[in-house]
């Protein structure tokens, strides 16, 4: 089986996220980057089912954006992928989640992948948007917010649940398919030092507009239906009202409160 | 009508969501400044009986998409189906809730049409000749403003809870059924079977109360106290990270970074310190109420109302104080 | 030397798996660790299969061998989390696995690197006696050739992990009339009929490590368990202690980056006077000074590691590194409490651990005294 593991990078969750003084664009200025949280699963689930689908399922991560994929790129070479994809060309910058998509599918294509996995959601848009397009790009069946995969014994087909409000649905998958991954799903494993030094030693291909046989006006800010016009801070929260008194006059009070000053009951 | 607002229609189990009549008083303020009309999608297999339920809403037509071969929801049948809707109503703008459902067809239908679409806003409107949104960006640490192209097709996600949920009016709007042949090959991925979650409320991220518990709570027991709390003002129960990796409560109760994020009009926070992964999930919470011992935990900064005291004195007596006042004794 | 500070590719990843590992798996338990007086010793296999415990091993012989650049990142880390757990891993690569492979035979490192590359033995060093700290070379441990053993007798004082260790780099006199000269170095393994250990310390910091005394009474040891030659063991010792210096300085760093960690955290939180004791230019001061001392004594560390790595002299650039970093470390987890006010002379927060634990690496492996004679006499020496 030939599993394609789509990853970014994302502003490291401990990390400020500033505004630039015009609040046009996010200060990026010593963010340090760190693979999406959810790529992760994508990533160490593709791992198992290669250990236990055998030598012949081969694990190909590929990434759209800027140089610093690689290291990302090379931290799940690291984990323990086979093959590495960066997909980079200045006609890239600027794409929203759709005109992207139109990158990843033709990667994806050219691959020929059996099975893409992915994040759920990248931790910084959050728009939860590019695998579901991939998907219709390719002509795909998906699934979405999986948390456990069982391949069919076939291996023509999958077996998921993915999570939906208030349950879960198990969702039968005609391969080749898409899956966005959720926590839940499995534990990453760290890219091991033996892991890291061999990591080194394998290739990034690199792939961009011409190779991809697209064109500039369909990709990048060119290609979006979208932009994102500024930023704006989180607005400020009134000062807590602490309430007085023992736990009996708290509680009368919060209802009080609540009922009369905030309106919520 | 090219000024017209779709609301895609959520529907599941046969009943027409919450989420949808959001969409309803959502899409009616678009249309003031598009000068279109409001129009409702309902797709599904028997949903005749939602179909009339969505044409008694205040909204200007109502098309449907029915075969058994859309009885459950699958991306690319539901996706089908909705294309032929656009096709035959020719919307400015389709609308969906930011929900499982709606963020999965949006990104499906917007690939496959070329619309701009903006998911999971908490603020929408119509101004300039585009469509204009404000939305939570890296983990709701800050909000991006994103417009669409002034040309072609706008889909926009909306969160729950950020518009009032559209009254029945009384109203039987027209009804249009678009006849497409969903062809159940073409469906790739098919619903099996939905397992719901045993707890028998709602999704936290569905309900407009919902009352978290943290570490502090100490057990899976003791979560007993805030499942009293939470029957007695019929909201839903969440999780800190750091209650659900201590096993207390199940993942799907996690609200955060790694978890689910919520926006209910009331967020009662117990025991829960309020560390940034925390605060990711809730804070666009309306009102936000924390119980804590500790009277400098970082809730307190983002909460409206704080109590600094044992939640496991404090808990009881608010339960009996909320069945006091709403009669849920 | 390679001049750039800047790190490689491979060592920001290597960096990344100990920074997620340190916060994933060790940070959560530190402070029970601490409560507890032990860790997990489950941490060690996990840390073993990530090779952490096996960067000096050479690949030949099961070890990631990436060198002491590389170690000095993880340690870093795993220091940050926790301390013990830092010191064991230190010990165990620096400490122990550095002279067998430096100065074991072929013999003796198949018998010993493969086992501790995989954590399966955890690896101690042993110098210092009741009666010879600063002075080592009046070390008292006695060692007599029979036949094809050494026969080892007296005792050993402040080992750490000693009481979970299961071999020995151990120093002792060969040749009474010599002094420094007289010293020999041998591997002994804790199964050695003869040795024992005796009494476990009760200590003020790295509660989670133990610090032990070892007993030798006519152990025997096999001859072929020497490291180098009779007569270079204290050679061997000081040497060894060059790359232990350094694991220390990364001890001392990592204790001070989380002491600023904690610092930044609690002062973004805390109000008082209305405002966030961080708007406070007090506080403010006390972080800068605490950021731009760690990043120095950090820098320090870096050279000497990469001087080592490539083989140059280093004692000198070791012995600052360490006495630096360990001062300035104490410093930050003095300001951290400082900062954190009451709440820091607390045991429910973390900084009156880091300010315990920062304190012995003012002490062990060379005072802060002796390496400012270390330091002098080379200035002086011409």
């Amino acid at each position: 089986m030939k599993i394609g593991v789509m990853v970014k990078n994302v502003p490291d969750t401990e990390s400020k996220i500033k505004l630039s003084a015009d609040r046009k664009s996010i200060e990026m200025q010593g963010v340090k980057f760190v693979m999406n949280t959810y790529d992760e699963f994508a990533v160490e689930e593709a791992l198992q089912l290669k250990e236990k689908l055998g030598a012949d399922t081969t694990v190909t991560v590929f990434s759209l954006g800027p140089e610093r994929l690689v290291e990302t790129l090379r931290t799940a070479l690291a984990m323990g992928a086979d093959a590495a994809v960066h997909l980079t060309d200045p006609a890239f910058e600027g794409g929203d989640s759709i005109a992207n998509a139109k990158v990843l599918a033709k990667a994806a294509e050219a691959e020929g992948f059996d099975l893409i996995l992915g994040g759920k959601q990248g931790i910084d848009f959050d728009s939860a948007q590019t695998l579901s397009a991939v998907a219709e790009f390719l002509g795909m069946g998906q699934a979405q917010v999986v948390t456990d995969i069982e391949v069919g014994g076939d291996n023509t087909s999958l077996k998921v649940r993915r999570r939906i409000e208030g349950g879960d649905e198990i969702v039968d998958v005609t391969l080749p398919a898409i899956i966005s991954c959720e926590k839940g799903l499995n534990e990453p494993r760290y890219a091991s030092l033996p892991g890291i030094m061999k990591a080194k030693k394998k290739e990034i291909k690199k792939l961009g507009l011409s190779e991809l046989g697209l064109s500039a006006d369909e990709v990048g800010a060119a290609g979006s239906g979208t932009q994102v016009v500024g930023y704006s801070p989180l607005k400020e929260r009134p000062p807590v009202k602490m309430l007085e008194g023992g736990p009996a006059e708290q509680a009368k009070e919060l209802v009080r409160l609540l009922r009369e000053e905030a309106k919520v009951l | 009508m090219a000024n017209d607002i779709l609301v895609f229609a959520e529907v599941r189990d046969g009943t027409f969501k919450r989420i949808s009549a959001e969409m309803i008083s959502a899409a009616k303020e678009l249309a003031k400044k598009t000068g279109g009309g409001v129009a409702v999608a309902v797709v599904g297999n028997g949903v005749d009986a939602v179909a009339g339920e969505a044409a008694s809403y205040p909204v200007d037509k109502v098309y449907t998409v029915k075969s058994p071969n859309l009885d459950t929801y699958s991306t690319q049948g539901y996706a089908q189906a909705l294309l032929a809707v656009i096709a035959e109503a020719d919307p400015a703008i389709v609308l969906f809730g930011a929900t499982a459902m709606g963020k999965d067809l949006s990104s499906r239908t917007a690939a496959a049409t070329g619309a701009a679409l903006m998911t999971d806003c908490t603020e929408i409107d119509f101004d300039d000749g585009t469509l204009k949104a404000t939305r939570p960006v890296y983990s709701g640490k800050v909000y991006a403003h994103v417009e669409a192209s002034k040309e072609g097709l706008k889909m926009a996600s909306i969160r729950p809870n950020i518009f009032p949920a559209a009254e029945k009016s009384g109203n039987s709007a027209a009804s249009t059924d678009v006849s497409v042949n969903i062809d159940a090959a073409s469906i790739k991925a098919k619903v099996l079977e939905v397992v719901a979650s045993t707890t028998g409320r709602k999704d936290v991220t569905e309900a407009e109360i919902v009352v978290s518990g943290g570490r502090s709570l100490k057990s899976e027991e003791n979560f007993k106290i805030l499942e009293d709390l939470a029957d007695a003002i019929g909201a839903s129960v969440g999780a800190s990270r750091a209650a659900v990796d201590a096993g207390y409560q199940p993942h799907s109760r996690q609200v955060g970074q790694t978890g689910k994020v919520v926006n209910p009009k009331l967020y009662i926070a117990v025991g829960i310190s309020g560390a940034i992964q925390h605060l990711v999930g809730m804070r666009t919470s309306k009102v936000i109420v924390a119980i804590n011992k500790d009277a400098s935990a970082p809730i307190f900064q983002y909460a409206d109302y704080g109590i600094d005291g044992d939640l496991f004195e404090v808990v009881p007596i608010l339960t009996e104080e909320f069945k006091k006042l709403l009669g849920t004794a | 030397m390679p001049a750039s500070f800047e790190l490689t590719e491979e060592e920001r990843l290597i960096q990344q798996t100990a920074h997620d590992f340190a916060n994933d798996r060790i940070v959560p338990i530190a402070a029970e660790n601490d409560r507890r007086g032990t860790f997990p010793k489950e941490i060690l296999k996990e840390m073993a299969d990530l090779g952490f415990m096996s960067m000096l091993i050479p690949e030949d012989y099961g070890g990631v061998g990436l060198g002491n650049f590389s170690l000095v990142l993880v340690l870093e880390e795993i220091n940050r989390g926790c301390a013990s757990t830092g010191v064991t891993m230190s010990v165990h690569n620096s400490l122990a696995s550095s002279p067998i492979i430096r100065y074991g035979s072929d013999e003796i490192k198949k018998k010993f690197l493969p086992k501790m590359a995989t954590g399966e033995l955890l690896g101690a060093y042993a110098l210092s006696e009741a009666g010879s700290g600063s002075d080592a070379a009046s070390l008292q441990c006695r060692a007599t050739k029979d036949g094809d053993f050494y026969v080892l007798n007296g005792t050993k004082s402040w080992i750490t992990t000693g009481a979970e260790a299961d071999v020995f780099v151990v120093m002792v006199r060969t040749n009474p009339k010599e002094r420094s000269k007289g010293i020999s170095s041998f591997v002994v393994e804790s199964d050695t009929p003869g040795f024992s250990i005796g009494k476990k310390e009760n200590k003020l910091g790295l509660r989670a490590s133990s610090t032990v005394q070892l007993v030798f009474e006519d152990a025997r040891v096999p001859a072929r368990q020497i490291l180098g030659k009779e007569g270079e063991g204290f050679k061997i010792a000081m040497e060894t202690l060059d790359g232990g210096r350094i694991g220390i300085a990364a001890q001392a760093v990592g204790i001070a980056k989380a002491s600023l960690d904690a610092s930044v955290g609690y002062a973004n939180e805390r109000e008082q006077f209305g405002k966030k004791i961080g708007s406070f230019q007090a506080i403010q001061w006390k972080l800068a000074d605490m950021a731009t001392s760690i990043d120095a004594a950090r820098l320090l560390m870096y050279r000497a590691a990469r001087l080592r790595d490539a083989g140059k002299p280093h004692t000198q650039e070791a012995a600052m590194a360490k006495l630096f970093a360990s001062e300035m470390s104490n410093r930050a987890a003095r300001e951290a409490v400082q900062i954190h006010g009451g709440a820091g002379y607390l045991k429910d927060f973390p900084v009156e651990r880091y300010y315990r634990d920062a304190r012995i690496t003012e002490i062990y492996e060379g005072t802060s005294e002796i390496h400012r004679i270390v330091i002098s006499r080379n200035l002086t020496k011409n």
